[in-house]
C-alpha cells in the first residue's frame, strides 16, 4: 500500500501498528510469566507479571488516545478506517488478556501455600504451550499481514478447548481422589479457565485482524468444544 | 406486533427495489480534440442519492453536465453514446431542452441567485414554464418550495427583499428552492456545499436527505465524507474513467479498486 499524500498520517498509523505490536508481545510474556511462576512456586517472577499488567493498561490508553485523536485529525477511510478501528478493538482484547494473565500470577501463593504436586499441573502447562502458540501466531500474522493463516489460527482454538475439558477431568479426579488437593486444585482449574478465555480473545483478534486487512468478516460458525458446563462428576 | 407479511417486508433488502431513472451508456464526451469521458456506463436510481467522486479534472462534473445537456452550452463539447431518462434518450432530436432541464434542475458550486426579490427567484421558472395560472398558485409554489429547501421560517417575513442579500447558505438552499419550483424529477448539484460552512453544509446535507423521498440526486463532491454521509450510491471517476460504481458504506469501508481505496484514503499521486 503506497503512502499518504500526508505524511504525518502515515507515521500515526504506524504508531498505532507498533503499539499493537508491543501489547502483543507483552500479553505473551505476560501469559508465558504467570505460568511459568505457577509452575515453579515463583513469587517474584508472579510479581512482576502483576506489576507487567500496569504497562499493558498504559498502552492501551495510550493506543485509544493515539486512535481518538487520528480520527478526529484524519476522518479515515476504507483500509484506514478498518486498521484504526480494528486496532481499538485489538486493544481491548489484548488488555483483557493482560488482566488473565495477572489473575493466574495472583493465584501463585494461593497454590504455593498447599502442597500442590507438580503432577498436578502437567496438563495446565500443556495447555499453556497451546496459548502461547497462538499468541505469537497471531501477533506474526498481523504485523506481517498473512490474512490467510488467521483462518486456521482460529480454527486451533479448537485444541485449547479440548485440552481444556480434559485438565478439567483430571483436576476433578483429583479432587475427588484426596479433598486435601481441593484448594490448590480449585487454583488450578481457574488459571485453565483464564487460559481458555485467553484462548478466546486470540479468537476476536485473529478475526479483526483478518477484517483489518479483508474487510471482510470471517464466518461465525466456529466450532466450540467447551464440554466441561456438561461434564458432571461421577 | 408487525404481521408475518409486514415482517418480511421490512427484512427484505432494500437493494435494487430502486428503479433505474436515469441510464447512461457508453457516454463519451470530447471538448474540442481532448477527449473528457470514456465510454462510461452508469446507472442512477430513482429516489437515491448518487454521489460522484473523483480527483479534479477526472470527469465527474462532465458527467453530471451531460444529464441535463449543459455541455450544449459549450460550443466545443460533443457528447456520444445514449443518456436515458425514464428510458427515455435526452439526446432525441425531439427532446425539448427546455423542458428537459426543468425535469433535471441543477444546482452550482456558487450559489448564484438572480439579482431579484427572494420571491422572484422562485417564481420565475413557474411562471416561464406556465405551471401557475393565478397569482394565488404561484404563492403556493414559492411557499413549498421555500418550505421544501428548509428556508421558508427564515425568509417568509423578507419575500421581497433582495435573494442576493442573503448569507451563503441561505443563498445556496434558495436556488435549491428555485430549481424544485419547476417540479424537477432529477436534482443535479454541483459540489453545493464548497462555498458554505460547516453549518450551512449541514444543513443542506439534511435536506438532501429530506429531498431524496421526492426525488434522484445526483451530486458531485470533493469531500469525501459528506459523499459518505448523503449518498447511497457512489461512483468514482479517474482520468475520464468510471472506475468503480456501488453502495456507499461498501465503496468507503472496502472499496474494490485500488485507484479509488488511493483516492478516499489520502493516497493518490
Amino acid at each position: 500500500m503506497g503512502n499518504h499524500t500526508v505524511t504525518s498520517f502515515d507515521e500515526e498509523l504506524g504508531a498505532i501498528d507498533r503499539l499493537i505490536r508491543d501489547m502483543g508481545d507483552l500479553a505473551e510474556t505476560m501469559v508465558d510469566a504467570s505460568i511459568r511462576a505457577l509452575l515453579d512456586s515463583d513469587a517474584a517472577l508472579s510479581q512482576r507479571t502483576i506489576s507487567d499488567d500496569a504497562i499493558m493498561d498504559a498502552r492501551q490508553r495510550e493506543l485509544d488516545d493515539r486512535a481518538i485523536t487520528l480520527i478526529a485529525k484524519r476522518q479515515p477511510m476504507a483500509q484506514d478506517l478498518r486498521a484504526v478501528v480494528g486496532a481499538i478493538r485489538m486493544a481491548g482484547d489484548l488488555e483483557r488478556i493482560g488482566d488473565l494473565a495477572k489473575n493466574i500470577a495472583k493465584r501463585v501463593n494461593a497454590v504455593g501455600e498447599a502442597p500442590t504436586p507438580r503432577s498436578l499441573s502437567h496438563g495446565i502447562e500443556a495447555m499453556s504451550g497451546l496459548v502461547l502458540t497462538q499468541i505469537r501466531g497471531v501477533v506474526d500474522k498481523y504485523v506481517s499481514r498473512q490474512a490467510g493463516d488467521l483462518k486456521a489460527l482460529r480454527a486451533a482454538d479448537e485444541q485449547i478447548d479440548i485440552q481444556y475439558t480434559a485438565v478439567f477431568r483430571e483436576l476433578l479426579t483429583y479432587m475427588m481422589e484426596d479433598p486435601r488437593n481441593i484448594t490448590a486444585c480449585t487454583h488450578l482449574l481457574f488459571c485453565a479457565k483464564n487460559l481458555e478465555r485467553i484462548g478466546d480473545h486470540v479468537t476476536n483478534i485473529a478475526e479483526n485482524a483478518y477484517y483489518v486487512m479483508t474487510g471482510e468478516q470471517l464466518p461465525p460458525n466456529r466450532p466450540k468444544l467447551d464440554e466441561t458446563s456438561m461434564t458432571a462428576p461421577a | 406486533m408487525l404481521t408475518d407479511v409486514a415482517m418480511e417486508q421490512k427484512l427484505a433488502p432494500t437493494q435494487d427495489q430502486h428503479m433505474i431513472k436515469i441510464q447512461g451508456q457508453e457516454v463519451c464526451v470530447h471538448y474540442g480534440e481532448k477527449q473528457a469521458l470514456f465510454s462510461v456506463n452508469l446507472d442512477v436510481r430513482e429516489n437515491q442519492v448518487t454521489a460522484l467522486i473523483g480527483p479534479s479534472g477526472c470527469g465527474k462534473s462532465t458527467f453530471l453536465r451531460c444529464l441535463n445537456r449543459m455541455n450544449d452550452t459549450i460550443d466545443s463539447a460533443r457528447v456520444s453514446g445514449t443518456i436515458t431518462l425514464d428510458g427515455e434518450n435526452i439526446y432525441d432530436k425531439a427532446i425539448d431542452v427546455v423542458e428537459l432541464r426543468a425535469r433535471v434542475g441543477m444546482v452550482f458550486q456558487k450559489p448564484n441567485p438572480f439579482p431579484k426579490s427572494i420571491y422572484e427567484n422562485v417564481a420565475y421558472g413557474p411562471r416561464i414554464h406556465g405551471l401557475a395560472k393565478k397569482k394565488a398558485d404561484l404563492d403556493e409554489i414559492v411557499e413549498t418550495s421555500l418550505k421544501k429547501a428548509a428556508i421558508w421560517n427564515e425568509v417568509k417575513d423578507r419575500l421581497h427583499e433582495a435573494g442576493t442579500g442573503l448569507s451563503g447558505g441561505q443563498q445556496q438552499r434558495l436556488c435549491i428552492a428555485r430549481a424544485i419550483a419547476v417540479s424537477p424529477e432529477v436534482i443535479l448539484m454541483d459540489e453545493p456545499c464548497s462555498a458554505l460552512d460547516p453549518i450551512a453544509t449541514a444543513r443542506v446535507e439534511e435536506l438532501i436527505d429530506e429531498l431524496r423521498q421526492n426525488y434522484t440526486i445526483v451530486i458531485v463532491t470533493h469531500s469525501m465524507q459528506q459523499a459518505a454521509r448523503v449518498s447511497q450510491r457512489t461512483a468514482m471517476f479517474h482520468l475520464g474513467y468510471l472506475v468503480e460504481e456501488g453502495d456507499t458504506d461498501k465503496m468507503f469501508t472496502n472499496p474494490d479498486d485500488k485507484r479509488t481505496q488511493d483516492y478516499i484514503t489520502g493516497r493518490f499521486g
